[in-house]
């Protein structure tokens, strides 16, 4: 039966899937604090790490114990290499805290949209992080000190449960030496706190914030709730202040659909959200 | 359109159907019966269709049971939907090795289901069906290679209904019951006056080809209008309906409604609804290893935002009550899912009405929520 056609030639995916992770080798990893370490990984395919934006997150493991996202807490000026601050709070972020340097990890992405660094050109901006969710944050400060100029009053207001469970502690002082006002807070002080105590929130009303303000807030939802609130009072609304999210998320690429939060797919839209868009989701009970 | 160059094909020349599609390669599935349901399956000749059968649909309800006639199509959908071949219920993403210290190496992707399909049956409800989930898997910014690749080669026979099912509402969402596109060839069953035969319409080139094999008369004036009788019994006969009219807003109005509350009293939270539904695209992924950890293999299977597991995040799940997930799973369905890819999420086949084991009925919990806001509206005038 020659004269039959035969069926159009399936296209080849040669390319893998965007399911299928890319292996990157641990270069180093450092412990930040009791549970929580920054790993420096690059792509054995070509030693590089990952272009990105800030905000950005990868889908990471270390091999047979799940993937998670995690953001990139890199500088986005030098993708070289890849780095992620990771949290050990259950199977998958445990075995990943426990790779050493030469280990072989899976990583797609990156995935999500990104804090919006451009748009805040020429105005000022309050960074409010909670713990972990200074990782997140840390490339949207890089990118604003590389572009200092571009910025009118730079402002961290950071709260960690208590000293020794603040992050990148070496950087704060070089971030206030490169024009960010940093104001840091503990929940619980020991002697060695000589800082502020309470939560992040209290810091505030000490940064001497103004409307022209815009913010970028990430941490427990309720602290980010709480900031909103308080940002409100000094004349920063919900238009003015982005806020990242999180959710079971385990594909990145809006298809498993596990991250929904409302009309949203939060791997697909988000992460980074302006508080106005998500506060009405969030109010409602267990959406 | 379906009506133009429409010919007849008789019972008889039927499995000349059977004989193109393989000639040209394609693994035929179908409607088969197995465990008293009508399911989709491999099907080799018309002697496998479910001949001379029809089912009986309501809440909570499903009956095979005979008809008078010996028809091929003579019922509407089962418990199966053809989502299973777009994304199947469980599938290898990838494979790799491990060593001793955990490195991951040799990523090879799962295997890609070689086989060209022509899926035989296939209602309009369904094809609408396949394009809303084409929407979710293909149309983002990380189309899946091997999702497109499944999907590109099939070979599309729909079947119009002639009659419409107990939980039936495609006529409310505008989904059919005729399909007018997204088929290669499209037949209408007619049986009467002692004869039977399919009015066959093409709904693309390669219909077109393969038609033209098939030992097929030019429709008369008379075939046409049973053609088109038949389809207008299933458009009168819809088992349900919908008013979908801002249902979107309607349900975004509501989250914190009392109904949410009464359903979640019924709902067992089991997620037949999400299993059978079409659309229903949600999955999870898990990696199994062999015991020596020197393998891994990811696979993904479908899941049901009615699970806790589905919501969980450290700290525990996000929608912990029945009612949070009756009312994730029906406001995403009819409302989020037309924010998040441009469209409805439901097509009104009725199947999760069907199947739900103690008939819960979306048209019902829909009719509830709108019937009550305009009480109250009534009320304050």
């Amino acid at each position: 039966m020659a004269s039959l056609k035969s069926p159009p030639e399936r296209e080849r995916h040669d390319e893998p899937g965007p399911m299928v992770p890319e292996p990157f080798v641990v270069r180093s990893k450092r412990q930040d604090t009791s549970d929580t370490w920054t790993l420096e990984l690059t792509s054995v395919a070509d030693d590089a790490g990952l272009h990105f934006a800030p905000g950005q997150f990868t889908m990471i493991e270390a091999g047979g114990s799940g993937e998670v996202p995690i953001s990139i807490s890199g500088d986005p000026g030098e993708p070289d290499v890849l780095v992620h601050t990771v949290r050990s709070v259950g199977l998958a972020t445990q075995a990943i805290c426990k790779a050493q340097p030469g280990q072989v990890l899976g990583v797609r992405g990156p995935f999500g949209n990104s804090w919006p660094v451009e748009l805040l050109e020429g105005r000022d901006v309050v960074v409010a992080a909670g713990g972990i969710g200074l990782a997140p944050l840390r490339p949207a400060i890089l990118a604003m000190i590389a572009n200092r100029e571009r910025y009118g009053r730079l402002v961290l207001l950071y709260g960690a449960r208590t000293a020794s469970q603040m992050l990148y502690v070496d950087e704060l002082e070089r971030w206030r030496e490169e024009g960010f006002e940093v104001h840091a807070t503990v929940d619980s002080a020991g002697p060695e706190w000589l800082g502020h105590v309470g939560v992040v929130t209290r810091l505030i009303g000490r940064a001497r914030l103004t409307a022209s303000f815009a913010g970028l807030t990430c941490g427990p939802e309720i602290m980010m709730r709480l900031t909103a609130l308080a940002l409100a009072d000094f004349g920063i609304d919900g238009e003015q202040l982005y806020v990242s999210t999180e959710r079971n998320m385990q594909c990145g690429i809006g298809h498993c659909g596990h991250c929904q939060l409302g009309p949203w797919l939060l791997c697909r839209d988000g992460p980074v959200f302006d508080w106005q868009t998500l506060a009405h989701w969030l109010q409602l009970r267990d959406v | 359109m379906a009506e133009l160059a429409s010919c007849t094909l008789e019972r008889e020349a039927f499995d000349s159907l059977f004989e193109a599609l393989e000639r040209r390669g394609y693994g035929v599935i179908g409607p088969r019966v197995r465990d008293g349901a009508i399911v989709y399956d491999r099907i080799a000749a018309s002697s496998d269709l479910p001949v001379g059968l029809t089912d009986e649909q309501d809440g909570g309800h499903y009956r095979l049971v005979p008809r008078e006639d010996a028809a091929l199509f003579g019922y509407n959908v089962g418990p199966h939907s053809w989502k299973r071949f777009q994304l199947p219920a469980q599938r290898t993403l990838w494979r790799g090795k491990l060593d001793e210290d955990g490195n991951l190496s040799d990523i090879v992707e799962g295997p890609a289901e070689p086989e060209r399909l022509a899926f035989l049956g296939a209602r309009s409800c369904e094809l609408h069906a396949m394009g809303i989930l084409d929407r979710v898997l293909l149309g983002g910014s990380h189309p899946d290679p091997a999702e497109r690749a499944a999907r590109e080669g099939v070979f599309i026979v729909a079947v119009q209904c002639s009659q419409a099912g107990g939980t039936c509402f495609c006529a409310s969402m505008g989904t059919g019951p005729t399909a007018q596109s997204g088929f290669d060839i499209a037949l209408t069953e007619v049986i009467e006056d002692g004869r039977h035969y399919f009015v066959t319409a093409p709904g693309s080139d390669a219909g077109r080809e393969l038609l033209a094999e098939l030992p097929t008369s030019a429709a008369g004036a008379a075939e046409e209008g049973a053609a088109s009788a038949a389809h207008a019994r299933a458009a009168a006969q819809m088992g349900r309906e919908l008013d979908i009219t801002d249902i979107r807003e309607l349900l975004y109005r509501n989250y914190d409604h009392p109904r949410w509350n009464e359903v979640a009293e019924r709902c067992l939270t089991c997620g037949n609804c999400t299993m059978v539904c079409p659309t229903c695209f949600c999955t999870s992924v898990e990696d199994v290893t062999d015991l020596e950890r020197t393998s891994v293999e990811r696979v993904q299977r479908w899941d049901s935002c009615f699970t806790i597991d589905y919501s969980h995040i450290h700290g525990g799940a996000v929608r912990q009550s029945a009612h949070s997930r009756y009312r994730q799973w029906m406001t995403h369905k009819l409302a989020t899912w037309i924010d998040q890819f441009g469209s409805s999420g439901c097509v009104g086949c009725g199947r999760c009405i069907t199947w739900c084991p103690v008939g819960i009925d979306i048209t019902e919990e829909a009719r509830a929520i709108r019937a009550s806001e305009e009480a109250v509206h009534a009320g304050a005038r």
